[in-house]
């Protein structure tokens, strides 16, 4: 055994072409490694154990007719909310046990085309609502630095995954911090993409004008080649934006100087409350990248402290219309009742759990006759003031660089039972949301406790190759990244 | 915590189709208070002359060629259907006239 699993994306498509290590090769080792440790860490929720061995045998044979690519036969865990066709999506929710995926979500199928491995689905908060993956009803995650701890939410599985080496690399969803905010718990790179750059079709939906599927990886460099290969217009989803997509992978140098580049830092990220170990790692960072050459530059989000209020509106408004759909017709789970309203709520008081029932009842609740102008357009508007702070941010500085929690990992059932304190956590990762623009987490420290601390860097809508040459100068000159759980 | 609810969450639950629980009712009642307490503090900004933002990225009138595709087959549909017969979802009965 080569512990193929703990490389990268970059390092074994070399190996691959080498003829080093073969893709069957690598998806041993994978499924060795989740036979070991996924008991304790509850990554996944279904395993294709027979599909990923046959998958890594057909891009092995591509390999010898002569196919290439940076993904062919590199095994990935994909987030239990985007369609793998004929395999389970369930959302990690009671109301999708036993559905099979008809269709393949668009970012599915370009992995597929690339000649990447799907290992299975990982688990999730329930309808990607929470930020702990406490809320699945299908099983629990904890964090590989430390299994009395969350992993983060909602993308909590893929971050488990990857952080644990049971996998390459996962797609995640963001839609307030869902693929950052595990990342930088779990110590892996997490990125979301400017809204429109990933196609959603696919994706369940749970707020549309907010949601964005993006990478959870060991590097930048690999976030950058997942990147490439999902991104793009697709006409299934009317809000995929229409434009070239860079070669992403290929603009990162190797110099790893980021000399003529202005950095923003925005004095009201580091709020009240943050824990003194994180605000350290972070301004040791800001430091780090002034050493290689960039100007640090103050720059003000003054309605950033906002983004709580108006995420929960808006985010619930969405999930109360998207989630209409599950009302046990079509498909999904049934219970029966005298009549269809009947049936309709007591398949949602079963099918639901708490937290999704909640925000459900939030989202009806401010969208309501009388309510509507008072809570949704008030909170549509303070949208409207938090993305112009970043329009006039992005003026003065190619990309910013912030705090991703205020906090390391919490213990498993800390926050569970506090719905508006696991909210407040959210504060330094929704406004990227709220303005559609793309933010990543990279690994920049460790408590004294042993977690992971995340370094928060933004850029402009469509600006990704900012944030990536950014985080590649500090990653490779700082190798946090290349630290390991113990497992 | 304010001296009054800010809604009725029995009664917006029956509007979203969720039958709660009386504990349910109880805990969530409590919880959604506080949320609503915590998003008064959006009353503070004049918002007065600022226009809504609905998407981040702003799109307008986006088509496509009115042109017929492949759809998904029956079997596959009626597959993941918690009932159905004759290729058809079974749905209860909403009018006793049939």
């Amino acid at each position: 055994m080569k512990n193929l699993n703990t490389k990268t994306i970059s390092e074994l498509s070399d190996m691959l072409a080498a003829g080093e290590c073969s893709s069957v090769d690598i998806v041993n080792d994978v499924l060795a490694a989740i036979d070991a440790r996924d008991g304790r860490v509850g990554a996944y929720l279904t395993l294709d154990r027979d599909a990923a061995l046959l998958q890594a045998r057909a891009a092995d044979e591509a390999r010898a007719a002569g196919k290439t690519g940076a993904l062919l036969g590199v095994p990935i865990a994909i987030k239990d909310l985007l369609n793998v066709k004929g395999q389970p999506c369930t959302c990690a929710s009671r109301m999708l046990e036993g559905y099979t995926a008809p269709y393949d979500a668009t970012a599915v199928a370009k992995l597929r085309e690339a000649g990447a491995v799907l290992l299975g689905r990982v688990n999730m908060d329930e309808f990607a609502m929470g930020s702990s993956t406490e809320n699945s009803a299908l099983g629990k995650t904890s964090n590989p630095w430390n299994a009395d701890h969350v992993p983060g939410g909602s993308s909590g599985g893929s971050a488990a995954s990857v952080a644990a080496d049971e996998a390459i690399a996962s797609l995640g969803s963001d839609t307030g911090g869902s693929i950052r905010q595990p990342a930088a718990f779990c110590g892996c790179v997490g990125l979301k993409p400017t809204y429109g750059m990933v196609s959603r079709y696919g994706l369940t939906a749970f707020a549309s004008s907010l949601d964005q599927i993006g990478p959870l990886t060991k590097t930048v460099k690999d976030s950058a080649i997942l990147l490439e290969v999902i991104a793009g217009h697709d006409a299934r989803d009317s809000t995929s934006i229409d434009r070239p997509v860079p070669a992403f992978s290929k603009q990162l140098d190797d110099t790893h100087r980021l000399d003529g580049m202005k950095l923003g830092l925005p004095k009201e990220y580091f709020v009240e409350g943050m824990d003194p170990e994180v605000e350290k790692a972070v301004r040791d960072a800001v430091e780090h990248c002034k050493s290689l050459g960039a100007e640090i530059v103050d720059v003000s989000l003054p309605n950033a402290k906002y983004a709580i209020a108006v995420y929960y509106i808006i985010a619930t408004a969405e999930a109360s219309a998207n989630l209409a759909r599950f009302d046990g017709i079509r498909y999904g789970l049934r219970l029966d009742g005298k009549d269809p309203i009947e049936l309709y709520g007591r398949t949602r008081a079963a099918g639901f759990g708490s937290e999704v029932k909640r925000r459900i009842i939030l989202g009806t609740y401010v969208l309501s006759s009388g309510y509507y102008d008072a809570y949704y357009l008030r909170a549509q508007k303070v949208r409207t003031l938090i993305r112009n702070d970043f329009i006039d941010a992005f003026t003065q500085c190619d990309a910013i660089l912030a705090p991703v929690t205020p906090t390391p990992a919490y213990r498993i059932g800390e926050k569970s039972d506090d719905p508006l304190k696991m909210y407040l956590d959210d504060i330094l990762t929704t406004p990227v949301n709220l303005a559609g623009i793309c933010g990543m987490s990279i690994p920049c420290g460790f408590s004294s406790a042993g977690l992971p601390i995340g370094l928060q860097i933004l850029g402009d809508a469509f600006k990704e190759e900012n944030i990536l040459k950014v985080g590649h100068a500090y990653e490779q000159t700082t190798g946090w990244h290349r630290q390991k759980p113990k497992m | 915590m304010s001296d009054t609810n800010h809604m009725d969450v029995s009664y917006v639950a029956d509007l979203a189709r969720i039958e709660l629980t009386d504990e349910e009712t109880t805990l969530f009642q409590g919880q959604l208070d506080q949320v609503l307490d915590y998003v008064e503090q959006l009353n503070e900004l004049d918002v007065s002359a600022v226009q809504p933002t609905a998407h981040a990225v702003p799109l307008v009138n986006v088509l496509r060629a009115d042109e017929p595709g492949v759809s998904l087959d029956n079997d596959t549909v009626t597959a993941n259907a918690p009932a159905s017969r004759g290729g058809q979802i079974l749905v209860p009965k909403i009018n006793e006239q049939f």
